[in-house]
């Protein structure tokens, strides 16, 4: 066997790969289905139709779809910069835990003030989180992957703490979890009797931000360049580390934003299920994406209808839900795979 | 609270060995994957799916011992998914090893959910007795501690022994170990970089899984979906601070066992002065500490997260 370089990837390659790998995954989960005696094609006609079958099932999708444009967002910055920030589902956590901090009840602002008062503040502190990993990375060549990823349970262990110590909410008869938002901090609903919120319009909005940052500023392009070749930035005169520090900011800023929306827009109060691994899943997405800003609202989206589609197809059928989790990671292996088919072809001989 | 009291007693340092075997075999598995240059981040997923491919087996009436052969079965499967997407293919070990552990855990807990879909609390199996060893086990104090555990425990000691063995003094051993640090000098001897590092991937699959195995079969009798809980990230840190040597790593198990068996006991006297869960906290802390403690002597193998291709220099 012979991996070679193809000398020039065409269009249509690079935009069918990301089909070709959900093709496979969806074949591959196909034989689950069959295993657990469900026709494979009534399975994926329940999951669209949970997931696109109706208006409410739209918006619950796309409800679903937004903090994973973050999360998504979030990785697919990271990895530009070669920054493994596998901390994600941490850096969403305390945002969510500042979110509550300054927006249950300790000030009082109007919600067109208190609003990006409270995403500012969970963006900050979620830069500032990954920041630790970075600077014992860029300073010290401690590996990112391993302390981002033991981050997680050190905040996760945190918000433990707080759910069931000096944040629990007395009126909650007992649940371990915090005091919600006030009012001016909830954010509007897009539609009247859905839970779609301003969370998802943010989060398209932070996704044309990030494409035309990575794309127009010169900051964006020294996260690229670093993420490329570090010898040759450092060669050419970048400030590296610098870069690396900023990819840090903005990467964790944006897994925080999932917290916050995740928070005002949807839970209300803060809890240890308010992300069912959202952080992971954003690594899938920005995959999925080919790390490209404007695809991961997309991919997202993808996520979002088998996540969605596969709660009402288990409700429907007698199939686990967790379902939905082994065709996310089928999907990453296989995208893995066929983005790599473009750019080489294997010579069997 | 006095430390020294419990320092003394055998059920402190029984608990401390018993906690650091799936500890040692996630470590020495990891270990053989990154001496021969592939970083395995699919370690918390292959030993999720240890845990619950062992304890699946006994619980479909199989014995214990075959089901751990099918625990390292399993593994060494998820092991050359990885070996075939890393070493094969050459694609990001970052991101292929996260995707084994996505898939693999997502598998384990979808076919524990399709098997037992309306159990509320899970169902047990007899795991694994203490053997006590005889004669040895007399000893008084000693005996007990060392001599009177999980017969899976021995196994674990025993890897270690036999990892040391075969990395430092066999041909094989240093077939491996030059993969991860100079792929092109293997190949300059006719081996080939390609079937050494896959066999490194499985082989070390294999006995994360086994580390997964013993928590379902030896340390409880049941299956939870999170039971690994970050133990595999703990092993990956561990093999950092061993400097990639297996007696190192047998050190640093132990005193990460150690540590966690303290901080249980703390945990039950101290009257809840400190939260558990910032006691709940301190293995992951330790680890980030021992990273960065580590850091400035870390002889990663030269080769890591490298792929090789023919002909390519």
């Amino acid at each position: 066997m012979r991996i070679e370089a193809r000398e020039n990837i065409s269009l249509t390659m690079k935009t069918l790969s990301p089909v070709m790998a959900v093709g496979v995954a969806m074949a591959v989960c196909s034989m689950l289905l069959i295993w657990a005696n469900a026709s494979p094609l009534e399975g994926w006609m329940l999951m669209l139709k949970g997931a696109l079958g109706s208006k409410f099932a739209v918006t619950e999708t796309l409800t679903r779809a937004t903090p994973l444009i973050f999360t998504g967002l979030a990785a697919a910055v990271a990895f530009r910069a070669k920054l493994w920030n596998i901390g994600g589902e941490g850096q969403l956590y305390i945002g969510a835990v500042v979110a509550t901090w300054l927006g249950a009840g300790s000030l009082e602002l109007p919600s067109y003030f208190m609003i990006p008062y409270l995403f500012i503040a969970g963006a900050l502190a979620g830069g500032l989180l990954l920041l630790i990993p970075t600077l014992l990375k860029t300073k010290l060549q401690v590996d990112e992957v391993v302390t981002t990823l033991l981050l997680n349970f050190i905040v996760l262990l945190f918000v433990n703490w707080l759910v069931f110590g000096p944040w629990k909410d007395p009126m909650a008869m007992g649940w371990p979890q915090a005091a919600p938002v006030v009012d001016s901090a909830l954010l509007p609903q897009l539609l009247a009797r859905t839970r779609l919120h301003l969370g998802f319009i943010l989060a398209l909005a932070s996704a044309v931000g990030v494409w035309w940052f990575m794309r127009a500023t010169t900051w964006g392009f020294e996260i690229r360049a670093v993420g490329a070749s570090p010898k040759a930035s450092r060669f050419a005169g970048m400030p590296v580390n610098a870069a690396i520090v900023r990819t840090a900011l903005l990467s964790g800023g944006l897994a925080a934003m999932a917290g916050v929306s995740e928070l005002c827009g949807v839970k209300e109060y803060l809890t240890l299920d308010l992300s069912p691994g959202f952080g992971y899943s954003g690594i899938v997405v920005a995959m999925l994406a080919a790390l490209h800003p404007l695809g991961v609202v997309a991919s997202s989206i993808f996520v979002a209808v088998i996540y969605i589609g596969a709660d009402s197809m288990s409700r429907a059928i007698n199939i686990s839900n967790y379902i939905a989790d082994v065709i996310t990671a089928v999907s990453l292996l296989a995208v893995l795979v066929s983005m790599f088919l473009a750019k080489y072809r294997i010579r069997w001989r | 609270m006095d430390i020294a009291n419990f320092l003394l007693e055998t059920g402190f340092w029984m608990a401390t060995i018993r906690m650091a075997t799936p500890l040692l075999f996630g470590t020495l598995g990891e270990l053989i994957c990154e001496r021969a240059g592939v970083l395995n981040l699919g370690i918390e997923g292959i030993m999720a799916a240890g845990c619950m491919a062992g304890w699946t087996w006994v619980y479909l009436g199989g014995d214990l011992w075959t089901g751990i052969l099918f625990a390292a079965f399993v593994g060494g499967l998820f092991g050359l998914l990885h070996a075939l997407f890393t070493v094969h293919l050459g694609l990001s070990q970052h991101v292929t090893g996260l995707g084994i552990t996505m898939l693999a855990s997502a598998l384990s807990s979808f076919v524990f959910r399709m098997l037992l879909p309306t159990a509320t609390t899970p169902p047990k199996i007899v795991p694994f007795k203490p053997f006590p060893i005889p004669l040895l086990s007399d000893i008084p104090f000693v005996g007990d501690i060392l001599f009177n555990q999980s017969a899976l425990t021995y196994l674990a000691f025993l890897a270690v022994i036999a990892t040391g063995y075969a990395l430092f003094r066999t041909p094989a051993g240093l077939a491996l170990r030059m993969a991860g640090e100079n792929p092109m000098a293997v190949e300059a001897q006719g081996l080939s970089v390609f079937s050494i590092r896959t066999s490194a991937v499985v082989i070390g699959s294999a006995l994360m899984a086994v580390g997964g195995a013993f928590l379902t079969m030896s340390a409880f009798d049941a299956f939870y979906i999170g039971m690994v809980n970050g133990r595999g990230w703990i092993c990956i840190a561990l093999v950092v601070f061993s400097s990639w040597k297996p007696g190192k790593a047998l050190l640093g198990c132990l005193f990460f066992a150690a540590f966690d068996a303290v901080q249980m006991r703390v945990q039950q006297q101290s009257g809840m002065a400190i939260p558990y869960q910032f006691y709940l906290m301190m293995p992951y802390v330790f680890s980030i500490m021992a990273l960065i403690i580590m850091s400035r002597r870390a002889a990663y193998p030269k080769a890591l997260l490298i792929p090789f291709r023919k002909g390519e220099r």
